[in-house]
């Protein structure tokens, strides 16, 4: 058994250790916000968080998330980047096919976590690793800019 | 955690996050019977195909068309709320069913989304539709208040009494329209009067696609569902020989192995337990006929079909005559790679096949085709099929397609479990139904006035068109073919363009966006350039003298000249190109402005796009679109090739087939011209314009004329 907390939820599954975190966020239990695009790090749409920090979940092995803190997409909406995030990305209708936009609202949560006014810059390093077939990135840099302002509005408060 | 652990999540989030591997109205309606069925308790009016109205005043769209990023699931709704007198915030969709309903005016009835045409089919279809609808709303409230209908109007969502000022919800009337028969002929609001359509309204598909709640057909749960994963033969047409089933039903969670002609799945509990139960299998295939096909072979073969006459698409005057008195002319041959789809939302389908009856869940531009063939792979009628279509993780011609549907079904009969077949990346690129290489001939003879005085155009290369719609076939000529390139929209005197089919031996060949635009506007807008720079002219000057008096036309270049400051200086390896359309109904102008590095790297910088569709629905939308499309055509300028080698295609995934990222994507501004013309197509015209606009920019930073897509550095590198 592996255990770990995934959205806040303790969890238990029993599966081989070498199985991708993907497929047993996928199929095992049934969560599939997480998407499969490439199945070897290459094109982003699998990220979740292992402890705030950005992972591509089909080139993690399951035995390297136990004890670990899982977030995805489901819940990112709970934590004040990801609520930035989603609101800047509905605000400025960032999404279009939608099937890439997990992994992008899940590596701009984390960018804008880890660097609260990012740059151009940041933006190109901390985003190119999601592909996006639809091309929605000059949208995505406009949003990621606005999402970080607004977090930081937020702590102000 | 483990340290070893640490280790390995530090390391990886560490590539996560700087780069992932980066580096690395019509007779459609026919049949149709208003009903007023049942849904969860509710009165429904039905008073057509596409229209359901609750008795809570909420409405769903069933859409005949299928969302796959382009936004029709809000544009269309947009169009049945305008007439029908709604508030956007009570407007839902739901996907259709196969259906002839569904079927689309501008494409013979035919259930599909392509060619950009959803707006242009059903703009006038979905307003009377809307008009008829609020119409019968308003005589069941007459009949229910014993008043006049003239007495009635309408504000969102409510039949309004006018003198009393009584109000009625719509939903309170659904059971009453429900009985009452459909008028014809009922008049349409004044486009005036629009406050809907032409304002920019927010998605009614994106809500669920920003927290992981959307479901494509990758995401389908069936209870006692198993995934498949496949292998096909790496070779077209070649055949499987040999299965390791016992080492495959060894791997922990494999349940069965599914052997096809040309293909083996192995169906498992998961994904994962598929995938190594596949590598356990180790299958091995005859390449049959086609085992050494190779790109150089094919290419070789289109130069030489290049050297005959084709079916003629257009004839003007006696352009060879012309061509052949003239001194002053240019000629040139262009090519055009394969191309994958490479949709983010790897192919799908699941498939639970019942004695008499099978279900079949997918993201599908064809619902129709796909109940067809799945139909006659398992012996049904199509009734007995049924399609539960899902919103598509992209789509770009890929999901035109039914090969994997044929074979889901073919796999899911050999189980009496649903089955969901899942191609790995790798078996999306190598067994995709591809763009078809393209080889153009193309020469002209410049008058005395500069201007083209004689144009032939020879386009050669596989029919798509003649497998996937043999009836429009016209006399030789493949209408997709030739589309974009026959039209003279440059009104030349002496025109002449012909076609030659010449199909690559074994390769599946397939609609890509843009379709035939895509390539032939890359072909004719390079090319006029290069009669621009022949005659010594601005090319957009040279342009603009050949569009005099096509108002549509200049307005657009106008605008992207404006937007580009064209003619001012941009410095040194820098440069500016241009490209004009009118496709898809839409006139275009894009110019893009790039840098190629010393290195011969071409980086776009910004891309000005003046477009005007006609009246535009959703403007937003519209800009959203090019976006897209300019970024779908720079990964087809600067990346996009398949090629073959020993029968196999040597791409794999995306460290050798790339896709543009966010790092090397351009700025994009976009200006949409007012308009009260048709509406035009959207989801595709970016794609076109944008690619000769880029070899037009690379033509003026280096002065190298790049003919062949993809661009590659080594032909730029400052020598």
């Amino acid at each position: 058994m592996i255990n770990f907390k995934l959205n806040g939820k303790d969890t238990s599954v029993d599966v081989a250790d070498d199985m991708p975190v993907l497929w047993v966020i996928r199929d095992v239990l049934g969560m599939t916000g997480t998407k499969f695009g490439c199945g070897v790090g290459l094109c982003g749409a699998c990220t979740i968080h292992v402890d705030g920090e950005p992972l591509r979940s089909c080139i993690a092995q399951a035995a390297d998330i136990a004890g670990a803190n899982i977030t995805t997409i489901e819940a990112i909406g709970e934590t004040p980047s990801g609520q930035a995030v989603q609101e800047a990305w509905l605000h400025l209708e960032v999404v279009q096919c939608g099937y890439c936009q997990s992994g992008q609202i899940m590596s701009a949560a984390a960018l804008i976590a880890a660097v609260p006014e990012p740059s151009d810059t940041d933006i190109d390093e901390g985003m190119s690793g999601n592909i996006c077939r639809c091309g929605t990135y000059v949208r995505v840099r406009e949003a990621i800019k606005e999402a970080a302002k607004s977090a930081a509005a937020k702590r102000a408060e | 955690m483990t340290k070893l652990l640490e280790t390995r999540l530090s390391k990886l989030s560490r590539r996560a996050f700087l780069k992932a591997g980066a580096a690395a109205g019509g007779g459609f309606m026919i049949g149709w019977v208003p009903h007023a069925a049942k849904a969860g308790g509710d009165a429904v009016f039905a008073p057509d195909a596409f229209i359901r109205l609750d008795s809570t005043g909420k409405v769903a769209v069933v859409m005949p068309v299928i969302e796959m990023g382009q936004g029709t699931y809000t544009s269309l709704p947009m169009v049945i709320a305008e007439e029908m007198d709604l508030d956007m915030g009570n407007v839902t969709f739901e996907h259709s069913p196969a259906g002839n309903a569904y079927g689309n005016p501008m494409l013979g009835g035919v259930q599909i989304t392509g060619g950009s045409n959803s707006i242009r089919g059903f703009y006038m279809p979905f307003r009377q539709a809307g008009a008829t609808a609020r119409r019968m709303l308003m005589t069941a409230a007459a009949q229910e208040l014993g008043v006049e209908e003239g007495t009635l109007t309408t504000e969102p969502g409510f039949v309004v009494h006018v003198r009393s000022g009584r109000k009625t919800p719509y939903g309170e009337l659904a059971q009453a329209a429900s009985a009452l028969s459909v008028p014809a002929g009922v008049a349409l609001k004044d486009p005036s009067t629009f406050r809907i359509i032409g304002n920019s309204v927010k998605r009614l598909d994106t809500a669920k696609k920003v927290n992981g709640a959307a479901k494509f057909g990758i995401d389908v749960q069936i209870p006692g569902m198993k995934v498949a994963v496949v292998a096909a033969s790496p070779v077209f047409g070649g055949t499987l020989t040999s299965v390791d089933e016992a080492s495959a039903l060894q791997v922990a969670g494999v349940r069965q192995i599914a052997k096809l002609g040309n293909a083996v799945a192995v169906i498992a509990d998961h994904y994962w337990a598929a995938r190594q139960g596949l590598d356990a299998a180790a299958p091995e295939f005859d390449d049959g006929p086609h085992a050494s096909v190779s790109t150089a072979d094919i290419v070789a073969a289109l130069a030489k079909a290049s050297e005959k006459q084709g079916a003629v698409a257009k004839s003007e005057g006696d352009a060879a005559s012309v061509l052949a008195a003239s001194s002053r002319k240019a000629e040139a041959t262009y090519e055009q790679p394969f191309l994958a789809h490479a949709t983010m939302e790897p192919i799908n389908c699941t498939v639970h096949v019942k004695p008499d009856s099978c279900d079949i869940w997918v993201g599908t531009q064809v619902q129709g085709r796909a109940q067809a063939i799945a139909a006659e792979a398992l012996g049904m009628q199509p009734e007995q099929v049924t399609i539960h279509n899902h919103l598509l993780g992209g789509g770009f011609g890929r999901r035109l397609e039914v090969d994997f549907i044929q074979q889901a079904a073919l796999i899911a009969r050999q189980s009496p479990d649903p089955v969901k077949v899942v191609w790995s990346r790798e078996e999306d690129i190598q067994h995709d139904m591809y763009r078809p290489y393209y080889y153009d001939r193309i020469s002209a003879a410049l008058g005395e006035d500069d201007m083209p005085a004689a144009w032939t155009h020879r386009i050669v290369g596989s029919s798509i068109v003649a497998r996937y719609f043999p009836d429009f076939m016209k006399d030789g000529v493949d209408p997709d073919a030739v589309d974009g390139a026959a039209e003279n929209v440059y009104g030349i005197k002496n025109f002449f363009v012909d076609y030659v089919r010449e199909e690559p031996p074994g390769i599946p060949t397939a609609f890509w966006r843009g379709v035939g635009p895509t390539r032939n506007i890359f072909v004719i807008e390079s090319f006029l350039d290069e009669l621009a720079a022949l005659a010594g002219k601005d090319p957009i000057a040279y342009r603009r003298a050949l569009l005099a008096g096509n108002s549509r036309a200049l307005g657009v270049i106008d605008k992207a000249a404006e937007m580009s400051d064209w003619g001012t200086p941009l410095g040194p390896h820098r440069g500016r190109g241009v490209s004009f359309q009118h496709v898809f109904g839409t006139f275009m102008a894009q110019v893009a402005e790039v840098t190629v590095s010393e290195r011969g790297e071409v980086h776009v910088d910004r891309v000005l796009a003046a477009v005007d569709c006609g009246l535009p629905i959703n403007p937003d939308t519209i800009e959203a679109q090019l976006q897209s499309g300019i970024i779908f055509g720079i990964t087809a300028v600067l990346h996009g090739e398949i090629t073959l080698q020993d029968g196999r295609v040597e791409q794999s995934n995306f460290h050798d087939y790339e896709i543009l990222r966010i790092d090397k994507s351009p700025k994009i501004e976009v200006a949409v011209i007012q308009s009260s013309e048709a509406p035009g197509g959207i989801g595709e015209p970016g794609t076109s314009g944008i690619i000769p606009a880029v070899a037009n920019a690379v033509f003026a930073a280096t002065g190298v004329r790049g003919r062949k897509l993809p661009f590659k550095a080594e032909d730029l590198r400052s020598r």
